[in-house]
């Protein structure tokens, strides 16, 4: 039964290492050699879209679902053949999951019940975690007598009452509608902070996932493609599909020549600083956010240093605060690129304008589909 | 636009709904109507024949008494009847209830081939004409000397009220969210814990409604019951078949009537525990 034997044991946390996971009659793995460290008091999302795995690598923390291959350890003790109910984690669900013959006290008293606490204790922690999350007033009221973001709130005083080991919560807004769902974000960020709890946080939704995470994980066909801090994903992506699943780009294929630091384009270079010499003659992807475009009327005044290119504005969408100019560039990348509100427009759509950019915020990744991912690719793209 | 549609989609509200908020119309209501009067047109015969004072059916009645009713309570035939149908009645509804339960959950939950099959041949009693059922129970039991005994009645009701039960927590089982499960799981609960304190709470008016249905298909069975029956061990329909074959009197009519209240009294018990579980 014990397999804790074979850990290595590295203090508190959660170790993820080389996790699969094959469902029954499938071949493909839902879950494919996973392997994460998650630091204690962390908030860290799985992000990625669906059958990415991300759910399937929760399901396998909380044990509701076994793993394949690898190992789960937590504090360095191997869980990965533990029940659920014997792992102290606390879980949340899409659809809240809330007992609906127990009132909102009963629910949250339920895990403090399993757990052979006395009974005035219970009811005093009752107490104060409905206080944490507002619900103080509705401590009698059936589940199904509360709104959609109130259950989900009771779902989070529950799974949180008993000082889990970590709190798990699975697209815990998307049965939510947007004012909800931003409102619970922002209580959910509220918890990670009074609790200093760690926190396990599975979404689709890039916003929510650069909003409260510490780190993201972002989840691709079983693989995580990318971990690192919100800023770190977006500044620096290190695949194509992390640049283009979290915020927008504007991402020119051309090939890479390691001697001259530059990726040849169609059209124009890019000055590349700091280029790995093995991704030399490899396709690679320039991927720049639409605010570091900047726009320059006719042949243009750019500073030097920085990269260039030509392009025709296809449209200019108002958005508020910002101008979204879509650009179609000359060997048919389209892009877009973003002016702040109140700064003039330098062109009208159909116009041909200067594209610049500081090569520093620029990200190059290798070319998908080419022989060129290995891990040492993968790494010096994203340094 | 498009981002209000997904989300509204994604909270799972309910859309657009077709028809009117006005509720139905005149020839849906009349038809209604029509439909109830006929169901309940031989109930409205009955009872007040029931209360007749005369020696024979009249309806309306001439005269109105409670003598055919002192009549029933008073006679030792009639009375051990019905207690024979009350305990009969309610050991199939337990066995029926235990059992189908059981079956349902199977059927449910667990996932291997020949599921529909097995379905659907416990769905065979309500399809198979009573007669031919009797007749291959009267049978069967001729051979294993079952015939005449409670257990025959037991054995023999259990397998006719089974659908019932079956279909009644199948449905109640379908609406059972096994989320539900995993999150008393999570939460640290044993299986066993999880099944008392969750699943059985939320199954419980299923369960209930099906113990009822067994227990009023059985009081109420009679073709079978007049194949296993010996003069020790009639019960109530089998009792009215014969008084009625023998004697024509009134009684009959009390007979009736009770069971006709009893029998509506006992299946509206479990609408009356879903009702108030709604509004605590």
């Amino acid at each position: 039964m014990s397999h804790s034997d074979t850990s290595t044991s590295t203090g508190p946390g959660i170790r993820i290492a080389g996790v699969s996971k094959v469902y029954h009659g499938t071949s493909r793995p839902a879950v494919d050699d996973v392997s994460l460290d998650i630091a204690d008091g962390e908030f860290i999302t799985f992000l990625g879209p669906s059958g990415s795995g991300k759910t399937t690598m929760l399901s396998m923390l909380a044990g509701f679902v076994s793993v394949s291959g690898g190992t789960i350890e937590i504090d360095g003790r191997d869980v990965s053949r533990q029940k659920p109910h014997r792992r102290n984690l606390g879980v949340v669900f899409q659809q809240y999951a809330l007992f609906p013959h127990m009132s909102v006290a009963k629910n949250v008293a339920f895990p403090l019940q399993q757990r052979r606490m006395p009974k005035a204790q219970i009811a005093a922690k009752v107490a104060e975690t409905l206080k944490l999350v507002h619900l103080e007033d509705y401590a009698d009221r059936l589940p199904s007598m509360l709104s959609g973001g109130q259950q989900q709130r009771v779902a989070l005083a529950r799974a949180v009452v008993y000082q889990p080991r970590a709190l798990l919560m699975d697209e815990p807004l998307g049965a939510l509608d947007r004012r909800l769902r931003d409102q619970l974000q922002r209580e959910i960020a509220r918890m990670h902070r009074e609790l200093g709890m760690t926190f396990i946080f599975v979404t689709h939704d890039q916003h929510e996932a650069l909003t409260l995470s510490d780190r993201i994980a972002v989840f691709n066909d079983g693989k995580v493609e990318q971990v690192g801090t919100p800023s770190e994903l977006y500044e620096r992506p290190g695949t194509l599909f992390v640049a283009q699943f979290l915020g927008e780009s504007t991402c020119f294929r051309g090939t890479v020549d390691a001697t001259a630091g530059l990726l040849r384009c169609e059209g124009f270079a890019a000055r590349a600083p700091r280029l790995d010499a093995g991704l030399d003659g490899t396709g690679g992807v320039a991927i720049v956010r639409p605010e570091r475009l900047e726009l320059h009327p006719g042949a243009g005044d750019v500073p030097s240093g920085h990269n260039q290119a030509s392009a025709t504005v296809t449209e200019i969408v108002y958005v508020g605060n910002h101008h979204q100019v879509g650009l179609r560039f000359g060997d048919g990348t389209t892009g877009s690129a973003m002016r702040v509100a109140g700064r003039s427009l330098p062109a009208v759509p159909g116009e041909e304008v200067t594209v610049s950019w500081d090569p520093e915020h620029q990200s190059i990744v290798p070319a998908p589909g080419g022989a060129s991912a290995s891990p040492s690719v993968l790494e010096a793209a994203g340094a | 636009m498009t981002e209000q549609a997904s989300t509204a989609a994604a909270a799972g509200r309910p859309g657009l709904r077709a028809g009117r908020d006005g509720g139905v119309g005149w020839g849906l209501r009349s038809v209604v109507a029509l439909t109830g009067l006929v169901l309940i047109a031989p109930t409205a015969v009955v009872i007040p024949m029931s209360f007749s004072a005369g020696d024979t059916f009249q309806f309306p009645p001439e005269d109105w008494s409670l003598r055919w009713y002192q009549a029933f309570f008073s006679s030792e035939k009639w009375m051990r009847s019905l207690l024979t149908s009350v305990q009969i009645g309610l050991l199939v509804a337990v066995t029926a209830t235990v059992l189908g339960v059981a079956a349902a959950f199977g059927l449910n939950r667990a996932g291997f081939r020949g599921r529909g099959a097995i379905r659907s041949l416990m769905m065979a009693p309500l399809i198979v004409p009573g007669i031919v059922v009797a007749v291959a129970i009267y049978g069967v039991f001729l051979r294993w000397q079952l015939n005449g005994t409670a257990i025959g009645f037991v054995t023999a009701h259990t397998v006719m009220a089974l659908p019932f039960v079956v279909t009644v927590m199948t449905t109640s089982l379908a609406g059972y969210d096994r989320t539900l499960d995993t999150a008393a799981a999570s939460l640290g609960a044993t299986q066993v814990t999880t099944f008392f304190r969750i699943t059985v709470p939320l199954i419980a008016p299923g369960v209930l409604s099906g113990f009822v249905f067994a227990f009023v298909m059985s009081l109420d069975e009679v073709v079978v019951a007049l194949f296993l029956q010996t003069p020790d061990i009639q019960t109530l329909p089998v009792q009215m078949y014969n008084s009625i074959t023998l004697e024509i009197d009134p009684t009959i009519a009390a007979a009736s009537s009770l069971m006709v209240t009893a029998t509506t009294l006992v299946l509206l018990v479990p609408q009356f525990v879903r009702r108030k579980r709604s509004t605590p």
